[in-house]
């Protein structure tokens, strides 16, 4: 029974909600973020070759993106990933302010087990 | 069991009438009142009835903060969930709560126009809001107020009831979900914001407004305030129930003839989860509580696992279902979930390959937030609940071992 809105149904199983981006703001972060559409996205994996530190890919070849705001050393290179998608499914958003907090808040345990989901299980 | 929806005539007895409605419950307040309606739903504590209970006075006031007169109200009723009838039975015999509660959302959020999306396999309730538009269309004293309303059959598919696929079928006759944003409440049916509300959130307003949020607030054993209707499942006695929220499962199982085993149950239907043991059996049918301890309310499945029904078998066939039901349009979806569901049924013949179950479980902490529509969430959550509930079961199974239970084939009743 799929009737709301994502935010309305979140359980709290959303990687965003678990696994922010660094949350360091002396390591330097943008106030962008990488978002894809995944019905347009094909899983040709040009921006995991691109930009494998925030970007890769699961069994399938489709993109399993880190959350969180986008390192600024890092976005010349999310850019180019976001540019050479040969179906534009990938895209640089401003980051919500309540992302920003989120990520910058998160408690220190979180921070050392987080970073993106790894596909493992090969 | 506390009926407030389901208060009045036998539910046997079939559709009530546009009379018998409004001699029992009295006319709906006038339209200088339903501009209040919002902030009175959510002093009440309404929480969405469609699986994600969000709060429904929040829900109407984002819609009327765009609409400019303009905005469109879709009452779901599409109800795909295998395991739940609580919609269907609710339109079945009180279609006039429901298209109440469909008017005073169009007056409060300012829409000219009404789609009742009522799924195209529940015939009784499609049969019994036809009649009952009917019935408003011939009375007389309902012209000023009268708002065009169209019943729609919504494809009998999982994902039709999904907002923005319910959204997508009316506007294009695709009932797939959409890329969002935009959602529906800002750009919806022909572009105008929409509130997609469930069917009983709707009957539960209709119910408020003729007595107000303190009346609602009276029901509830918990946290969240009021009743709710429930779907109970694999007990002697089952089908669809309203009780107080609040009540324990064991009360539940009790009323239903289930024996209180506190053996597993899958709790909010295919978008919940398992639930085992004391704990979970003492604690309240309550969204929020239920959300805080990882499991979900959903929307109101109780299915109860018999105890010749194999808990890993039970999820291979959901998660197959799911797998078939995905609207093929996200990778990770389409791939991920068939997968998933093939690794599932050959741990469930007890047939698995060397790794199924560590693969099963690695896909299942990396799906969850990478479709358009959270279909993939859903499916595994579920599956994250039943490798936690029925972790012993799934080992053996990996061995090839199989278990005793298992032999009676998975069944929505």
């Amino acid at each position: 029974m799929k009737t709301s809105p994502t935010s309305q149904r979140d359980r709290g199983t959303q990687p965003n909600a678990r696994r922010p981006g660094p949350p360091d703001p002396a390591a330097g972060l943008s106030d962008l973020t990488l978002g894809i559409d995944r019905i347009t996205c094909d899983g040709y994996g040009s921006c995991a070759e691109l930009l494998p530190e925030m970007i890769e890919l699961d069994d399938w070849g489709y993109p399993i993106i880190r959350p969180g705001p986008v390192p600024t050393a890092l976005l010349g290179h999310a850019r180019m990933a976001v540019d050479t998608c040969p179906v534009l499914a990938l895209r640089l958003a401003a980051v919500a302010r309540a992302t920003m907090a989120a990520a910058v808040n998160v408690p220190a345990a979180t921070v050392r087990a987080g970073g993106p989901a790894r596909a493992t299980n090969r | 069991m506390t009926a407030r929806l389901l208060d009045g005539p036998a539910l046997a007895a079939g559709p009530e009438t546009l009379a018998a409605h409004t001699i029992r419950l009295g006319p709906l307040p006038g339209p200088g009142d339903r501009q209040a309606l919002p902030p009175m739903l959510d002093a009440a504590g309404l929480l969405g009835r469609g699986g994600a209970g969000f709060p429904v006075g929040r829900k109407w006031a984002s819609v009327a903060g765009r609409s400019e007169g303009r905005a469109i109200v879709l009452a779901n009723g599409a109800e795909g969930e295998p395991l739940s009838a609580k919609d269907r039975v609710l339109m079945s015999t009180r279609p006039h709560l429901v298209l109440d509660g469909a008017e005073l959302a169009a007056a409060a959020v300012g829409a000219e126009h009404i789609v009742i999306y009522v799924g195209s396999e529940h015939r009784a309730a499609r049969a019994a809001i036809g009649r009952a538009l009917e019935e408003r269309m011939a009375d007389m004293r309902r012209i000023a107020t009268r708002v065009p309303t169209e019943l729609v059959a919504a494809p009998p598919t999982y994902v039709a009831g999904e907002e923005s696929a319910a959204v997508h079928f009316i506007n294009e006759g695709d009932a797939r979900p959409t890329a969002t944003p935009p959602r529906p409440f800002e750009s919806g049916i022909d572009g105008r914001p929409t509130l997609v509300q469930n069917v009983e959130s709707l009957a539960h307003a209709a119910l408020i407004a003729r007595r107000g949020e303190q009346w609602y607030r009276e029901a509830g054993r918990s946290e969240t305030r009021g009743t709710a209707l429930i779907t109970i499942g694999g007990a002697p006695t089952p089908g669809v129930a309203e009780i107080e929220i609040g009540t324990t499962l064991a009360e539940v199982a009790e009323t239903a003839g289930a024996p209180v085993s506190l053996g597993p149950v899958l709790l909010g239907g295919y978008f919940g989860g398992w639930v085992a043991g004391r704990s979970a059996w003492q604690a309240p049918l309550d969204p929020q509580v239920l959300r805080r301890s990882g499991a979900a309310f959903g929307c109101g499945v109780v299915r109860f696992l018999r105890t010749d029904e194999c808990g890993v078998r039970a999820t291979a066939l959901i998660l197959d279902f799911m797998a078939g039901q995905s609207a093929a349009q996200c990778g990770p979806c389409v791939f991920g979930l068939r997968a998933i569901a093939d690794a599932a049924a050959r741990l469930a013949r007890g047939t698995a390959r060397g790794d199924d179950l560590r693969r099963v479980s690695g896909w299942s902490q990396t799906l969850a937030g990478r479709g358009a529509c959270r279909h993939p969430d859903g499916a595994v959550g579920l599956l994250r609940s039943a490798l936690r509930t029925f972790d012993d079961d799934f080992t053996a199974h990996q061995r090839g071992r199989g278990c005793v239970a298992g032999q009676r084939a998975w069944a929505a009743a």
